[in-house]
C-alpha cells in the first residue's frame, strides 16, 4: 500500500515541476471609482533581474506625469505600476501578462497601457487590448512582427489586431534595424565566421534571425545556429562546440534574464577568443553584474536602439539631468523610453483637452495615433502607418572600466 | 580541436557538472529514503549556501583575498575548503531547522500536505535569497540589482591548464577541485551510512520507521541527522557550483539544481545513495554529449527522454531496489 502511495507522490511531484507554477495576479479593481480622474497603467517585469531596468523606466513615466502636475486640465492622472513577471520565472510570465490585460480592460478608468518590456508579452496582451480599444504604447518591444508583416509568422501582425485597427505603438526602433546594424558592426570587427545563438523567445529568436540573414548578406559565414536552454547552470559544453567550429564571433539574441551573463562568462572561460555581440536586451547594469566586467571588456559589444542616457541631447539631456536630480542615480538605457511613452500619451490627452474633447479610450487611442513630428526626449519623430517610430538612431556600445560606453552611433 | 579532443573535453565538463548534481541529489534521495518526502526546498537551501559563500568572500575583502597574484596559491585552497565547510554547516543547520519547524509537525499528515509545505518553504527561501542579493555589499554590486545574477570571483586559478598550455583539452584546477572535494564526501557518506551506529539507524528507519522505533532507535534524531547531512552536502555543492560557474542567482540556480538533482535521484533509484551519485554523473554526461552531438535546444528533451526510457524498463530506477510491499 505504501508503495502505491509513494508512486502517486512521485507522479504528483513530477507534474508540479512540469507546471512550474504560474503566478496568480490580483483581481480587478471595481470600475468607475474615479469620476474625475483617469488611469495610465504600465505592465513591466518588476520581479527578476530586469527590475533595475524597469524601476528606471517607471521613474521615467512618473517624471512625465509629475512634470504636468499630475493633471490634464482638472482631470487627475492616476498611474499604476503593474508587474508582469512572477517570482517562479524570475522573468515576464504569460499568465500574469494576460491577467494584467484583463484587469486593464475591466477597469473603465484605464485609458492607456504602457508596456510591455518583452516582445513575447505583448503578443499576449495586444489582441486583448486591441479588442477593447485601449491604446498600448511599448517602451521596450523591438520584435518587428508585432507591427510589420514579413518578419515572423505569416499571420503577423494581423493576428494581434482582431478589431482590424491599430492600437499598438512603440517608441523604440525595431530589430530589423538593430539586427542589420549588428551585422554591419560584426563585419567592421573583421568577423568571418559567426556562431549565432538565441534564447528561443520571440524577441531573441527574432533578432537572431535578422542578424543571421544580414550577416550572410555581408559574406559572413554562419557556422552554427542554435537555441540555448536559458535556465542552464552553465554553457561550457556549448562553448567547447563553438570553439571547435572556429567561429571568431558569437551573436546571442537574448537578454540578461535569459542568461546572457553566464553565456559570456563561459565563452571566456573556455578560452574562446571570439568577440560577443548582443542586442539591447542586455543593455542594462544587471548584464555587467551578471557577466562580470572582465568577461566583457574589450570583447563584448551591445547594440541599442538609441543612445545611452548621458549622450542624449536637447529635451533628452534635460530628462537626463532631471532624472539624476530626482532619483539620485544614473538612469538605465530604457528609462528615457518609459518617459517618452508616457509623454506621447499625455501629450495626446492634452491635445484632446485643449480641443474640448472628452477623455475616453476611443479619443485617446485616436489621438495617440495622430502623433506627428513629436518633439520629445528622443528627438523629433512620428508614428508611421504601422505604429512604429520613425526614429532610427542606433548605437553600438561596449563595456569599459565596468561601465557602458558608446563606440558608434548609426543614424 | 580534433574529434577525440572534443569528446574528452565534453567528458570532463560532463563529469564536473554531474558531480555537483550528484551532491545535491544525495540530499534529495536521503530525505526521501527516510521520510518519503520530496523536499522541494532542497534546491533553494543549496542556493542560500552559495549566497553565504559569496557573503563570506565579501566580508573577508574579496579584492584582497582573491588577488590574481595569489591564484593557484595554497591559501586559496584553504579558503575553498573553509567555504565548503561554512556553507555546508550553514545549509545543514538550515535544513535541520526547516525539518523541525515545518516538516516535523506534519510528519503524520498526508504526503500531499507535506509536499505542499515543502513547496511553500521553497518560495520562502527563494525570497530570502532575493533579499540577500540586495544587501549593500560590494560583492552584490552594492545591492543595486538584487535579482541580477551575482558574479562569483575566481577562488582558484581557472586559467592554468593542468595538461599544459598547448594542450587542446583543458583540465582546469576547478575541475580537479570538484573531484577532490566531491569524491571524499561521497565515500565518507557511504562509509558513514554503512559503518556507524547512526548510519545503521538511518537504514533501519528507511526500511521501517515503526519497527525501528520499537527497536529503540530514536527516529526523530535519525531524521534530524539525515536533514543535516543532506543540507551539508547541498552547501558543499553550492560552493563547488559557484566556483565552477562563477555565478550565483537567487532563483534559477536552485530551481535548476533541484530539478536536475531530482531527476538524477529518480534516474538512479530514489532512496538509493549510489543511485543518486550515478544518476547525477549520468545527467551531467548526457547534457554535455547532447550539447555537442545533438543540439543545445534538444538537451532537456534528451535528458528527460532517457529518464522516461529508464523508468519504463526499470520503474524503480537504475540502482533502486524493488521495494518490499509495506502494509
Amino acid at each position: 500500500m505504501k508503495n502505491h502511495a509513494s508512486h502517486r507522490l512521485l507522479r504528483a511531484a513530477a507534474s508540479l515541476f512540469a507546471l512550474a507554477l504560474p503566478g496568480l495576479a490580483a483581481s480587478a479593481a471595481p470600475a468607475d471609482a474615479y469620476a474625475n480622474s483617469v488611469k495610465i497603467v504600465s505592465s513591466l517585469p518588476r520581479t527578476g533581474s530586469a527590475n533595475a531596468q524597469t524601476t528606471s523606466m517607471v521613474n521615467g513615466i512618473k517624471m512625465a506625469i509629475a512634470e504636468r502636475g499630475g493633471k490634464i486640465g482638472d482631470v487627475e492622472i492616476v498611474y499604476e505600476d503593474w508587474d508582469d513577471a512572477s517570482p517562479q520565472r524570475g522573468n515576464w510570465d504569460p499568465a500574469v501578462e494576460a491577467a494584467n490585460a484583463d484587469k486593464a480592460i475591466a477597469d473603465e478608468a484605464v485609458l492607456a497601457y504602457i508596456g510591455t518590456y518583452n516582445s513575447g508579452a505583448s503578443k499576449i496582451s495586444m489582441p486583448k487590448l486591441n479588442s477593447a480599444g485601449i491604446v498600448m504604447v511599448s517602451p521596450g518591444n523591438t520584435y518587428p512582427g508585432l507591427t510589420k508583416a514579413g518578419f515572423g509568422e505569416a499571420n503577423e501582425p494581423a493576428v494581434y489586431r482582431p478589431s482590424g485597427k491599430i492600437n499598438y505603438f512603440r517608441v523604440v526602433p525595431t530589430d530589423d534595424v538593430q539586427g542589420s546594424v549588428a551585422a554591419d558592426y560584426a563585419k567592421e570587427l573583421g568577423a568571418t565566421k559567426a556562431y549565432v545563438l538565441h534564447d528561443r523567445e520571440l524577441y531573441g529568436k527574432g533578432i537572431a534571425d535578422v542578424f543571421k540573414k544580414s550577416a550572410e548578406g555581408l559574406g559572413i559565414q554562419i557556422v552554427g545556429f542554435d537555441g540555448i536552454d536559458n535556465k542552464a547552470s552553465n554553457y561550457k559544453s556549448l562553448a567547447t562546440k563553438i570553439k571547435q567550429s572556429g567561429a571568431d564571433l558569437v551573436y546571442f539574441g537574448g537578454t540578461t534574464q535569459t542568461n546572457a551573463g553566464q553565456l559570456a562568462k563561459d565563452i571566456v572561460a573556455s578560452g574562446l577568443k571570439a568577440k560577443l555581440l548582443v542586442p539591447d536586451g542586455c543593455f542594462e547594469e544587471a548584464f555587467i553584474s551578471a557577466a562580470g566586467a572582465k568577461a566583457l571588456e574589450g570583447r563584448c559589444f551591445i547594440t541599442f536602439g538609441g543612445v545611452e542616457a548621458k549622450a542624449l541631447t536637447g529635451k533628452g539631456k534635460d530628462f537626463y539631468e532631471n532624472y539624476k536630480k530626482t532619483y539620485g542615480g544614473e538612469p538605465e538605457g530604457y528609462a528615457v523610453y518609459g518617459y517618452e511613452s508616457a509623454n506621447v500619451v499625455l501629450a495626446a490627452m492634452e491635445r484632446i483637452h485643449k480641443a474640448g474633447g472628452k477623455l475616453d479610450r476611443a479619443s485617446v487611442l485616436a489621438e495617440v495615433g495622430k502623433t506627428k513630428d513629436f518633439a520629445g526626449a528622443l528627438g523629433v519623430w512620428s508614428f508611421d502607418e504601422n505604429g512604429d517610430t520613425t526614429n532610427r538612431t542606433m548605437s553600438v556600445n561596449t563595456v569599459k572600466d565596468g561601465k557602458f560606453t558608446t563606440v558608434k552611433v548609426v543614424q | 580541436m580534433t574529434e577525440t579532443e572534443v569528446f574528452f573535453q565534453q567528458v570532463i565538463i560532463g563529469l564536473s557538472n554531474g558531480m555537483i548534481i550528484a551532491l545535491v541529489a544525495l540530499g534529495y534521495t536521503m530525505v526521501y529514503g527516510i521520510v518519503e518526502l520530496i523536499n522541494f526546498a532542497h534546491g533553494d537551501v543549496f542556493t542560500l549556501g552559495g549566497f553565504l559563500a559569496l557573503t563570506i568572500i565579501g566580508a573577508l575583502g574579496a579584492a584582497a583575498i582573491i588577488d590574481p597574484s595569489t591564484l593557484g596559491d595554497s591559501s586559496n585552497w584553504m579558503l575553498l575548503v573553509g567555504l565548503v565547510l561554512a556553507s555546508g554547516v550553514f545549509c545543514g543547520a538550515l535544513n535541520m531547522s526547516i525539518d523541525r519547524v515545518v516538516y516535523k509537525p506534519l510528519r503524520r499528515a498526508s504526503k500531499l500536505t507535506q509536499l505542499v509545505a515543502a513547496i511553500g518553504v521553497s518560495f520562502i527561501l527563494v525570497n530570502i535569497a532575493q533579499f540577500w542579493g540586495g544587501l549593500p555589499m560590494e560583492v552584490f554590486n552594492d545591492g543595486v540589482s538584487a535579482t541580477a545574477p551575482k558574479d562569483f570571483p575566481d577562488v582558484l586559478d581557472w586559467q592554468t591548464n593542468l595538461l599544459g598550455e598547448d594542450s587542446a583539452i583543458a583540465l582546469r584546477v576547478e575541475d580537479v577541485a570538484i573531484f577532490a572535494i566531491t569524491i571524499p564526501l561521497m565515500v565518507g557518506l557511504t562509509l558513514f551510512v554503512k559503518k556507524t551506529r547512526l548510519g545503521r539507524g538511518m537504514r533501519a528507519t528507511a526500511q521501517n520507521p515503526v519497527a525501528a522505533r520499537l527497536m529503540g532507535i530514536d527516529t526523530d534524531r535519525v531524521i534530524s541527522a539525515t536533514f543535516a547531512i543532506g543540507g551539508f552536502l547541498a552547501g558543499a555543492a553550492s560552493v563547488m557550483y559557484a566556483v565552477f560557474n562563477n555565478s550565483i542567482t537567487y532563483q534559477q540556480m536552485g530551481f535548476r539544481a533541484g530539478m536536475d538533482a531530482f531527476t538524477a535521484a529518480v534516474l538512479g533509484g530514489i532512496g538509493s545513495l549510489p543511485g543518486a551519485m550515478l544518476g547525477g554523473v549520468l545527467i551531467g554526461l548526457i547534457r554535455a554529449m547532447s550539447d555537442q552531438y545533438i543540439e543545445t535546444r534538444w538537451t532537456n528533451v534528451v535528458v528527460f527522454g532517457v529518464l522516461i526510457l529508464i523508468l519504463v524498463f526499470r520503474p524503480s530506477g537504475l540502482l533502486g531496489l524493488k521495494q518490499r510491499e509495506k502494509v
